[in-house]
């Protein structure tokens, strides 16, 4: 029950609290240059979330299978040339961030051919922002954002699984999508507004971003309720101290 | 443009008129991650200087090498080597800044920038003047990360480079130190450098 509850608050953090867009500021730039009109807006927001959940799978697999220390693949390959103890331990999460973008836009490069020759309809309506999205910093930070859950954590226990990377890059994308057509909606009823000649464009987009920014921030907060309640429902006497602290501190 | 620029034109071009941020709308997600308080924006503003400057040159040198399709991928293996290198630099004597700096020093992979840069100017330059253009736009970022970290540390926390500034019963406008703030910021400010700007061409004509 705690990791179906775990799944659920990656989820709803990654579309609504920590939106990439608006917290994080990744992905700033289709967010600025491609939200003119809504059809638009929902052919780049689906492309990167397709992207993103290819990267997420990679990335985990590579993390996981080569990179961290003691890794199957890199520790077999390593045991060849090397003593055993040596060869368990050898760490190669410095070359990261090259595997990682290598991965990337290779791997963009494999699906865009695919679905332009099987999927000529589906290639019509997002697939030519495939190579625009390859160097889209969302998809770097998703795979950053898992590898800082896989390999950068003490207790081999709370690393994430292919699941939790997986749902963190669908919804991470829902949250991008959510933001940029929101933004999109917003911008075709500012072309009837009466804007200052040096606001027109970016400038009034940013300062709107900065309004919607704030309405997400109504958010906050909201990951660890949800949290104590799924939690506290299967836990019912550890729950009971939380509640009566919050009571007394009410009472000072 | 009628002349090719000298490298010294360059130089001067990225600082004010072609300014990577305020002019080119260039390398956004730092621009607006970091400049919660100065000492970030500065660190970042070298780490992409750096960066800019060795892809820069090593992309100069091999340009004859490069094949036309494979180019992107090339410019963004270099850029990921020398992010690398700041990276395992700064955890290792600013072990602090890299914590709080976190995702964004490698996010300067993607950052546009630098992959605008190399393709625009150091695929087709000599050495010298794909330096002296990596060391003028960095400038023009490092000016225009300056800028928006100054308003907002100054707003946000009533301090500049941790020292206090204003009074102590300046009320801090914490929204200016938080994500919607970053938005707000850089969005006034681009409209005023836009205003500035075409009061400057108006000018220009009527001289002309």
């Amino acid at each position: 029950m705690n990791y179906i509850a775990d799944i659920f608050l990656i989820a709803i953090s990654a579309t609504l609290i920590n939106n990439f867009v608006l917290y994080y500021f990744v992905g700033i730039c289709p967010f600025i240059g491609v939200s003119k009109n809504v059809s638009m807006a929902v052919g780049m927001g689906c492309a990167v979330t397709f992207v993103m959940t290819i990267a997420a799978f990679l990335s985990w697999t590579i993390t996981k299978f080569i990179l961290i220390p003691g890794a199957p693949v890199s520790s077999f390959i390593a045991g060849i040339f090397l003593p055993a103890e040596q060869a368990a331990h050898i760490d190669l999460t410095i070359l990261s961030y090259i595997v990682y973008i290598f991965a990337i836009s290779s791997s963009v490069q494999f699906v865009e051919m695919y679905v332009r020759k099987f999927f000529p309809a589906l290639y019509k309506s997002f697939g030519v922002f495939l190579p625009l999205i390859t160097t889209n910093c969302a998809i770097l930070f998703a795979c950053l954002t898992i590898m800082s859950h896989v390999a950068g954590v003490d207790n081999p226990a709370d690393a994430w699984d292919l699941a939790k990377s997986l749902i963190l890059a669908i919804f991470g994308g829902v949250g991008f999508t959510i933001a940029i057509v929101i933004m999109a909606g917003i911008r075709e009823e500012l072309d009837f507004c009466d804007i200052p000649k040096a606001f027109q464009g970016a400038a009034i987009t940013l300062i709107v971003a900065g309004i919607l920014a704030m309405a997400f921030m109504g958010f906050t907060g909201v990951d660890s309720g949800l949290g104590n309640m799924i939690k506290t429902s299967d836990t019912t006497a550890v729950n009971a101290i939380p509640v009566e602290t919050n009571h007394q501190q009410i009472k000072v | 443009m009628a002349h090719d620029p000298t490298p010294f034109e360059r130089f001067i071009q990225g600082i004010i008129p072609e300014n990577p941020v305020y002019r080119q709308l260039l390398g956004l997600c730092p621009t607006l991650a970091v400049t919660n308080n100065m000492q970030s924006a500065i660190t970042m503003a070298g780490a992409v200087t750096f960066v800019l400057l060795c892809a820069n040159i090593i992309t100069s040198l091999i340009r004859n090498l490069l094949k036309p399709h494979l180019r992107i991928v090339i410019f963004t293996l270099t850029i990921a080597t020398f992010v690398t290198l700041v990276d395992r630099f700064l955890a290792a004597y600013m072990y602090t800044m890299s914590k709080s700096l976190g995702p964004y020093i490698p996010l300067i992979i993607v950052n546009c920038i630098i992959i605008a840069r190399c393709e625009v100017c150091a695929s087709k330059q000599d050495v010298f003047t794909a330096a002296s253009d990596a060391i003028g736009q960095s400038m023009g970022f490092a000016l225009a990360l300056a800028s928006i970290a100054g308003v907002r540390e100054i707003l946000g926390t009533g301090m500049f480079f941790g020292i206090r500034v204003l009074p102590a019963a300046w009320p801090d406008w914490v929204i200016m130190a938080l994500p919607p703030g970053a938005f707000l910021t850089f969005g006034l400010l681009l409209g005023v450098v836009n205003f500035i700007e075409s009061k400057r061409a108006e000018k220009k004509i009527h001289k002309g």
